[in-house]
């Protein structure tokens, strides 16, 4: 991709082809070299639906799916806007970075973002993200979780092209409303998306994110 | 849909161990990224920062392309493996630019993105030990190589002198699995040494392999996968390939089926993640009846007429009373059984609903949908077949593809065990163990037997090659072997006759860590990882590439490999140049890859060539899939299949003179199991358990790697319905228990399951404390040590058990 042209990174996710399966979750860790329990993209299940008994038999009404999900590089990053050092700021291209020399640690971006992608380090006492493998598209490389998908669910792009590459949406249970902070991310929501509005879900495996 | 619920939670999480980071700031002293602004305004630039590219490599870091260490996953992938300083500094999966269907990348999962955080963790064996307290206690002293290869060698010595050769055995274990590397180093040197007791089947699918040529006559029953693109419906019956892979891409092979318009159903009694990721439908049914629920689907497709009847006629035996085997003329047929015309038990959908658990509507739409899209692929996973009667699950299947003329078709599917078509695909093993002078093989599941009692076993008890095996089992080397203690049934009993020194007299255990089973060594012989050596793999049992493994790093501390292992154990008992024949590992990746060329790869690269380019795979691209049974479809007469008829035998003669019907009927049935929610067990041990395959591990391989248990922490996992009759809360220890054992682990209460059945996800490492509970979610603690009747195979699905807040 040529970078000139880029104003905004994006991920697209693909909830109907992800099986969950976490290769982009370790990819991410083995690039970073992050810490169990540092997770800068994680992956949410989503479950719902109920079981109900008819004559002998259990008849499920259940669904699930899989949200992999990073930093968003939001359009208004809403982990800046309560920086009060300014540590944290938008490049050119959309990529959200933070400026570890000015964290102070105070932890105010972890609680700002709607979607979890601030993890602070307790070993450096700074918060830590997704960039983006901003380091591996300068030489024309892929994001490591976007490179490692056996499903090849996920994808990366300039978010206008992106756009006009894929159908998608953001709003996407158990998501924060997309007006919220303007996330770069298109999803391709899993056929049981909709019924998570209309039912009862809730994330079922809060202890592996 | 505004709510936080992310970001709260994560606030809210308890506090967990965290550990440091690992220390990328050596690796980029002095790297072109410094100098950019981004890195200068971070701190601690290489977290944030970055890492090598494949640009950026420069002198000091070294990519290399190689296989993941095999280990019996069920896939075989690629890696770009990153070296600086002797230290694998990152892993990358396969990039190739090319990404199309006739040869996609080999993108490696969860398992081997995380790979380094078992070749670095701490525990590794680094040195040889031997055993100070009593057998299983885990009490190890260091000891000197030479000293470690004298005892081996002087007990090989006296057992022989002493029971005889078939006194040794090197058991079935696949924690190492290429051609250097893994238990047939170790069975070659035997084998020099005047053989061992040998072994047939394996923990996999011992009832699948043995079921499937009853019908076909072969193994070789599977079309080449990306044949799937012209499947119009499949139904993945058992079968879970996004957990447990089952082929590197096969998941991503139905992706494609999919978005070319194929309907996929998966009946599992877990909403697996392929019911999730992959499926259209998920249909839970009880554990141990899919014979019951494939019997009834039958009996919709005859009262229907919905079954390829020309079909039938011309390519199958023993369908109904017209076409059963001269001397069994008045047998049952399957008709017969269907109908119920011999037992007054028609296996309607009404019968089958009370027992799968499945709505006889549903079990009706499902033999119509499978009947009537065609092509279809009826796809059968193997934890169905380790079960009490597997065989017949396996068989009906099969059976239910040759009725509906599934057979030998593009888009269709044969089904049983599916080995790739045209020639059975990959090779596996293909180093060279020599001539066993031992003849005699027991199944590899009744070894405990062979310890206790291998004097007195014979064909009854599956033993082949010999009338009676003369002797039990007095000495075993088990190379990258947990499924001593581990991943054999019913560990409780298995650590007793472990601990027993009268019985097995002598235990070499060979691994990179001390597992379950090293603890109950009394020699221990650290092996290196297949980073460490030479090594080369060809797919498992799909795949149409060979991945060579060079060797990357050093081997840590004092250890080997396991053919080094080997190798050195034969210099000590005068057969060195035999053993290696002047090859050292890579010699015999240079051999294998000549094996490869004659066998299926004509224009494989030599190994100086293949290793230089560093292109880690080479690749026959399938353009064109295979299909099994093709030109049996097209002339059945001219091309007969393998069995005794020639034809499909959905009614085995062979079975038939068996004469146990009960137990090994001649066409597939339904036979309750022997632990069972109908049987009087389950008033103490209502719920049925699975140890089904988790990501977390491969087998009982990483259970200790920090980053897949952080992304798959072993839980039992349980239905609010069972949970909630127990007062079980999400997250509570749970104690499972049983005749057999106990264990205690964290549930994760989930509606992903059907009520009436809990999972234990196999692999976790066997943890008793002082009252013999274990802590760890073992599943083998609940799990039994009967054999199938047909395939004398595991049945260690086959599980009652209660569960209660511990």
């Amino acid at each position: 991709m040529d970078q000139t042209f880029v104003r905004q990174y994006a991920f697209y996710f693909d909830a109907s082809a992800c099986t969950g399966c976490k290769a982009c979750q370790a990819a991410c860790k083995d690039r970073h070299d992050l810490p169990a329990d540092i997770l800068w993209r994680r992956v949410y299940e989503v479950a719902g639906g109920t079981w109900k008994k008819e004559g002998s038999v259990w008849i499920p009404a259940v669904f699930a799916y899989h949200l992999s999900m990073a930093c968003h590089h939001c359009q208004k990053p809403i982990c800046g806007e309560s920086c009060p050092t300014r540590a944290i700021y938008k490049r050119d291209d959309g990529i959200v970075m933070i400026e570890t020399l000015a964290c102070i640690g105070c932890r105010y971006c972890e609680w700002a973002c709607p979607y979890g992608a601030i993890q602070f380090d307790p070993s450096s006492r700074v918060v830590t993200k997704c960039h983006f493998c901003y380091d591996a598209l300068a030489f024309g490389e892929p994001p490591a979780c976007v490179a490692a998908c056996p499903m090849r669910a996920l994808d990366f792009g300039d978010m206008a092209e992106l756009g006009k590459k894929y159908a998608g949406t953001r709003e996407v249970f158990p998501l924060p409303e997309a007006a919220l902070t303007e996330p770069a991310l298109i999803v391709k929501p899993h056929r049981d998306a909709a019924r998570a509005t209309k039912e009862t879900a809730e994330v079922a495996n809060w202890e592996e994110i | 849909m505004s709510d936080n619920g992310l970001i709260k939670k994560k606030l809210e999480a308890a506090p967990m161990k965290r550990r440091s980071f690992l220390g990328w700031s050596s690796f980029f002293g002095g790297s072109a990224l410094t100098s950019s602004g981004w890195a200068k305004a971070l701190r601690l630039g290489p977290r944030a920062a970055a890492g090598p590219s494949a640009q950026e490599a420069g002198p000091e870091i070294k990519m290399v392309r190689t296989g993941c260490p095999s280990h019996n996953c069920g896939g075989r992938c690629l890696l770009k493996v990153y070296v600086r300083e002797g230290k694998i500094v990152r892993i990358e999966g396969d990039d190739r630019p090319a990404d199309g269907v006739e040869a996609p990348q080999l993108r490696p999962c969860v398992r081997g993105r995380a790979y380094r955080r078992r070749q670095y963790h701490p525990d590794r064996l680094l040195f040889p030990m031997k055993r100070t307290g009593r057998r299983g206690e885990g009490r190890f002293v260091r000891i000197s190589w030479d000293e470690a290869l004298d005892k081996v060698a002087s007990e090989m010595k006296r057992i022989k002198d002493a029971y005889g050769n078939a006194a040794f055995y090197v058991p079935y274990g696949t924690g190492s699995y290429n051609q250097t590397n893994g238990r047939q180093t170790a069975q070659r040197l035997m084998n020099l040494f005047g053989g061992s007791l040998g072994f047939y089947n394996s923990y996999s699918w011992a009832a699948i392999s043995c079921a499937t040529p009853y019908v076909y006559g072969t193994n070789i029953t599977g079309n080449q996968r990306q044949d799937w693109l012209n499947s119009k419906y499949i139904l993945m019956w058992s079968w879970n390939p996004a957990e447990m892979r089952d082929g590197t891409n096969s998941e991503y092979f139905l992706k494609k089926a999919k978005e070319k318009g194929a309907r996929l159903v998966c009946i599992d009694p877990r909403m697996t993640l392929s019911a999730v990721g992959l499926a259209d439908e998920w249909i839970p049914i009880r554990p141990g009846t899919d014979a019951a629920m494939m019997s009834a689907m039958a009996h919709v497709m005859i009262a229907e007429k919905l079954y390829d009847a020309s079909f039938v006629r011309t390519h199958c035996l023993g369908f109904d009373e017209t076409q059963m085997p001269p001397g069994a003329e008045g047998a049952e047929s399957y008709r017969d059984y269907i109908l119920g015309l011999r037992d007054g038990v028609p296996k309607t959908p009404e019968w089958a609903e009370p027992v799968c658990g499945v709505p006889k509507a549903t079990i009706a739409r499902i033999a119509r949908e499978y009947a009537t899209t065609k092509p279809a692929v009826l796809y059968q996973g193997y934890g169905m077949q380790r079960r009490a009667f597997g065989e017949q699950a396996v068989r009906a299947g099969c059976v239910l593809a040759a009725i509906t003329g599934n057979v030998g078709i593009p888009g269709g599917w044969a089904g049983g065990i599916a080995l790739q078509a045209p020639d059975g695909g990959p090779a596996w093993i293909v180093f060279p163990t020599g001539p066993n002078p031992v003849q005699a093989q027991i199944p590899s599941f009744l070894w405990t037997e062979a310890v206790l009692r291998g004097k007195d076993m014979g064909p009854a008890d599956g033993v082949v090659g010999a009338e009676r095996l003369g002797t039990n089992i007095k000495m075993i080397y088990a190379v990258a072997c947990n499924a001593l203690i581990n991943q054999h049934a019913n560990i409780n009993r298995t650590a007793k006759i472990l601990a027993d020194e009268s019985l097995v007299e002598c235990l070499v255990v060979q691994d990179n860590f001390l597992t379950p089973t090293g603890r109950f060594a009394d020699i221990l012989l650290p092996a290196c990882t297949q980073f460490e050596t030479w090594g080369v793999a060809d797919g498992w049992k799909y795949g149409d590439e060979v991945i060579l493994m060079p060797q990357v790093v050093d081997p840590p501390g004092e250890t080997k490999s396991d053919y080094r292992i080997a190798a050195e154990i034969a210099l000590k008992l005068g057969l060195h140049d035999a053993y290696t024949e002047g090859r050292d590992e890579r010699g015999w990746v240079a051999w294998s890859i000549e094996y490869f060329r004659r066998q299926r790869f004509p224009d494989i690269p030599a190994l100086d060539e293949f290793e230089k380019s560093n292109i880690g795979v080479y690749a026959l691209p399938v353009t064109k899939p295979a299909v099994a049974f093709a030109a049996f479809r097209d002339d059945p007469a001219k091309n007969p299949l393998p069995t005794p008829s020639g034809k499909v035998e959905i009614f085995s003669k062979r079975l038939h003179e068996l004469n146990k019907p009960d137990v090994v009927p001649a066409v597939p049935k339904y036979i309750r199991e022997w632990e069972s929610p109908f049987g009087p067990e389950a008033k103490r041990y209502p719920l049925q358990v699975i140890g089904h395959h988790y990501l977390a591990t491969v087998h009982s391989t990483m259970d200790n790697v920090d980053w897949l248990r952080e992304a798959w922490p072993q839980r039992v996992f349980i239905n609010p319905v069972d949970a909630g009759a127990r007062g079980i809360s999400n997250g509570d220890p749970v104690r499972i228990f049983n005749d057999r054992g106990a264990t205690v682990v964290r549930c994760r209460v989930t509606k992903r399951i059907m009520p009436g059945v809990i999972a234990l996800p196999q692999g976790a490492w066997w943890s008793p404390d002082e009252k013999g509970v274990d802590r760890a979610g073992s599943v083998n603690v609940l799990t039994s040590e009967r054999w199938t009747p047909l395939a004398f195979g595991n049945a260690q699905h086959t599980i009652m058990a209660q569960a209660e807040k511990a």
